[in-house]
């Protein structure tokens, strides 16, 4: 092909492109412009999601790094936690959380799980459309309000009945029993619920009795579902500051194992973070401490979180496969 | 299509940010030596002092109607780490900064100035019912670091000794492990036992004393009333034990009083200066007495 | 004993635990209801403290935490609106859209101490909007989205799809279905997860403890930028750091945040079941 010829060839695609361009441009409207920019601000606010999880995680990171970095993990990890001179030593903090988050989930657990198979197979109707918004009227209780009963009114009591003081592990971890009960009785109530109607028919149906139906049938089916309701009463009760705060006695230290280990005082990571990061100095250890503190926090319901929407996954497989 | 999508979003994005960062104004929530006109002054710090602050506060704004104070607790570590950040005109302390804290000032371009404001005697409590009336300080520090774990070693009844502290973050706290954990030794190293209870205030040592048989605590003259047993405490096993009182915390008897101060970043200027004076002055004073402090001595 | 007889054992066993969960929570309410409203009065709610805050009224704690509900409403709504419509019209079954969910599952589950950490690092100090009204917002909104996003999503999915099959047969676009469609059914289903994400929002104590409450200000707020009094950080502070605070006032202060909270929820429920008897499908 000549000059010529390739010059004209361009020229020609110009004018079709232009034309085109030109055609676009007059349908245009500014409905459409609004339009497409309100879209992409759909998609914004929809990744904005992820941002800010990722913001959070960086934030803490900015800010508590230095305690990973500056302390030796072996004495991060001590026994003994006295910021004051220095010494931060995090494992009686974890300790504290851990045990009062376990004595609060033996606590939840059953009372959760029999008051939703209550809710979900035996209770009446009327009784149903009763319980269900006290469960939610127990789930608004703010944190701060049952802490302050629990200062005023449980402590003494525990006291009277017969330990050293009433500022102890098992004090906060019967708030906190209370506190998890509505997210596990409600993700407990939805696994019993998508069981389907067939599984308790066909057990009626060969003579069990309703119990022997849902302690056989029922309860393994909704078994996934379960187990998730557990995970995020477990991540409600190890995240709860302001209640423990105020009735576990705020004493870092590793309880001695004997009878009455439940009945001793303890401090978990967030009452830590929430009782001294108000007398911190920007930048210095302890505040970065702190911080890091809150990471460890972080990870852990990150942890317990992930897996819990795995599970979700999985059961959702699960129970396609079940439908057939 | 796809690389376009993602331009035009990062666009967007940055366009959204550059305008969101404009809007945000800068806050200038340092603290001058002299307290803006219309603004209120800041005052922040020990827990020990609050309530006697709050007292001072409302009392100065019958005397300074335009001058409006903002109090805070928290604790002295609180108070003076926001002097340190510039957050507050006055912080207030139970005890004298530290090394390590004057140095932060200093990095952050300023002297701070301890001001003597009252005195307080620390008193030891427990609850009424406990038979026991008097304790040497070796005794309490043995008790503070559980070399002494039974009431009966020191002459009560058999009960588990529960031990009350205040959080770290407190003057008194510090002042409490210096005098009479450590005895007043520098070189000793001794901490508070891990099983101390660290209470989110004076008042909640108080409180846990007065329903609590087991408990001991300690606490500003000021806190304790009618409802706790206050212990007379002696020096050493040679020396008298004392009751704490206004009096015995004024002229030193009592082995365990203290100043109380505040701390402003350089010499205070303007309406801080005058409230500060005023605080000194009679009237500042005779509060203080009132609220069961001890005031200063006539300088 | 038969496989009746168990059953029956077993029955009122179990409908006694549940009684275990349900009484307490009655009397939890009865009985700050019964310590706390003598203490309630026109004065309490409405006049300034006094006397070190043991006499006089609450007011500018309700304030505050008024204040910071509509702050916490306006940080939170837009992002959690758009988000929800996202999830619902637009997102596909892809990785990022996993994410997104994931994201917001964790958001849901971070405790409210560490968002309190957030909002001191990025709001307070990053940003350097100070301990402020603007601060505690932020980081309650933040705190507030997932539960918002949750429960708008439910209700813009809960409208049928022949809404949107008609409208868009009609020749609408995608976004003017949305709009004109399936957001104005969605609405009440929406208004219920703000309004109780609001009310979570209003009872939390530890978000606000770095990022914007004060032990005491002599002053209301007059803007965006200063600090505020708070019920639950009043709460807080009345009953473990003033001493001889009337019991009286406390368990009165514990009572307006009750039934701040609670009102909120209720008015959640009543959006809820009243939306239900009218729904047009």
């Amino acid at each position: 092909m000549n000059l010529l010829h390739r010059w004209k060839v361009v020229h020609d695609s110009d004018d079709s492109v232009t034309e085109r361009l030109r055609e676009r441009l007059s349908n245009l409207r500014i409905r459409d412009v609004w339009e497409f920019f309100i879209e992409r601000l759909i998609w914004l606010s929809g990744i904005s999601i992820i941002v800010i999880v990722a913001l959070i995680f960086l934030f803490l990171l900015r800010e508590g790094s230095a305690a990973f970095l500056d302390i030796p993990l072996r004495q991060l990890f001590g026994r003994r936690w006295y910021p004051i001179e220095g010494i931060f030593g995090i494992w009686p903090l974890m300790v504290g959380s851990i045990l009062v988050t376990a004595v609060a989930i033996s606590i939840a657990i059953p009372l959760g799980l029999i008051t939703a198979i209550y809710i979900g197979e035996i209770a009446p109707d009327w009784q149903r459309d009763l319980l269900k918004p006290i469960i939610e009227v127990l789930a608004g209780i703010p944190s701060i309000v049952l802490g302050f009963l629990g200062w005023i009114a449980l402590a003494p009591l525990i006291q009277r009945l017969g330990a050293p003081t009433g500022l102890t592990i098992f004090t906060g971890s019967l708030i906190l029993a209370y506190m998890s009960l509505p997210t596990i009785i409600s993700i407990s109530e939805d696994a019993l619920y998508a069981v389907p109607k067939s599984f308790r028919d066909s057990a009626l149906a060969i003579g069990a009795t309703q119990w022997q139906t849902i302690w056989r049938v029922v309860l393994p089916a909704a078994r996934s579902g379960l187990v998730i309701a557990i995970m995020l009463g477990i991540g409600r009760a190890i995240g709860e500051t302001m209640a423990v705060m105020l009735v576990t006695g705020n004493a870092a230290n590793i309880p001695d194992l004997n009878l009455g280990l439940i009945f001793q005082p303890a401090r978990t990571m967030t009452a830590t973070i929430a009782a001294e990061m108000g007398e911190v100095a920007q930048g210095s250890l302890h505040y970065s401490v702190l911080f890091g503190i809150g990471i460890i926090l972080f990870v852990i319901t990150f942890a317990i979180n992930s897996i819990a929407s795995r599970l979700v996954g999985v059961q959702e497989a699960g129970q396609r496969r079940k439908r057939g | 299509m796809h690389l376009s999508k993602y331009a035009m979003c990062s666009v967007l994005s940055l366009i959204l940010l550059f305008t969101l960062s404009a809007c945000v104004q800068p806050v200038d929530n340092t603290a001058s030596e002299e307290a803006v006109e219309g603004r209120a002054i800041q005052n922040k710090g020990s827990d020990t002092l609050v309530n006697l602050a709050l007292a001072w506060a409302e009392a100065y704004q019958s005397v300074q109607p335009d001058v409006s104070i903002a109090v805070t607790g928290g604790g002295s570590g609180t108070g003076i780490a926001a002097l340190i950040n510039g957050t507050v005109d006055i912080a207030n302390a139970s005890r004298s900064m530290k090394e390590e804290e004057i140095a932060g000032a200093q990095a952050n371009g300023f002297d701070p100035v301890e001001i003597r404001v009252a005195i307080d005697a620390l008193a030891v409590i427990v609850h009424p019912d406990n038979p026991v009336d008097q304790l040497t300080i070796q005794q309490l520090s043995d008790i503070y670091t559980r070399r002494i774990v039974n009431w009966n070693e020191v002459g009560g009844s058999d009960a588990p000794i529960v031990l009350l502290s205040r959080e770290t973050n407190s003057g008194t706290h510090v002042y409490f492990l210096e005098q009479v954990v450590r005895q007043g030794d520098d070189e000793n190293e001794d901490i508070f036992a891990p099983q101390t209870l660290l209470m989110p205030s004076s008042v909640g040592i108080t409180s846990e004393i007065r329903r609590n048989p087991n408990a001991i605590g300690y606490d500003g003259l000021g806190y304790v009333t009618e409802h706790e047993k206050v212990l007379a405490i002696a020096k050493d096993g040679n020396s008298p034990y004392v009751l704490p009182t206004t009096e015995t915390g004024a002229d030193g008897s009592y082995p365990l009083s203290r100043f109380l101060f505040m701390y402003t970043a350089g010499e205070p200027e303007g309406s801080i200066a005058e409230y500060i004076d005023w605080i000194k002055g009679p009237e500042g004073q005779a509060i203080v007495a009132e609220l069961g402090f001890v005031p200063l001595n006539e300088e | 004993m038969s496989r009746q007889q168990a059953q029956k054992v077993i029955v009122a066993i179990i409908t006694a635990i549940a009684a275990l969960v349900v009484i307490p929570t009655i009397l939890v309410i009865a009985f700050i209801v019964i310590q706390g409203i003598g203490a309630i009065s026109w004065e309490f709610l409405t006049a300034m403290p006094r006397n070190g805050m043991r006499e006089g009224g609450i007011m500018p704690a309700i304030l505050g935490t008024v204040l910071l509900t509509f702050g916490t409403f306006i940080a939170c709504i837009p992002l959690a609106i758009g988000t929800a419509i996202y999830l619902a019209e637009y997102a596909g079954e892809n990785r990022l859209t996993r994410w997104v969910r994931l994201a917001i599952v964790n958001l849901a589950g971070i405790p409210s101490i560490v968002y309190g950490l957030f909002g001191l690092g990025a709001f307070v100090l990053f940003l350097k909007l100070g301990t402020s009204i603007l601060a505690g917002s932020l980081t309650l909104g933040i705190m507030t989205l997932p539960v918002v996003i949750s429960t708008a999503e439910e209700a813009i999915l809960a409208v049928p799809q022949r809404f949107r099959v008609v409208s868009l047969s009609l020749g609408a676009t995608r976004w003017q279905t949305i709009r004109h469609q399936v957001l104005p059914h969605a609405l009440p289903g929406i208004l219920t997860g703000v309004i109780l994400g609001l009310s979570r929002a209003a009872g939390e104590t530890a978000p606000l403890l770095f990022t914007v409450a004060a032990f005491y200000l002599p002053d209301l707020p007059a803007s965006w930028f200063d600090q505020t009094m708070a019920l639950p950080y009043h709460l807080y502070v009345i009953s473990t750091q003033v001493p001889d605070m009337p019991v009286s006032i406390q368990y009165g202060t514990a009572l307006v945040l009750l039934l701040f909270v609670l009102s909120l929820t209720l008015v959640a429920a009543i959006v809820r079941t009243r939306m239900r008897r009218r729904r047009e499908w």
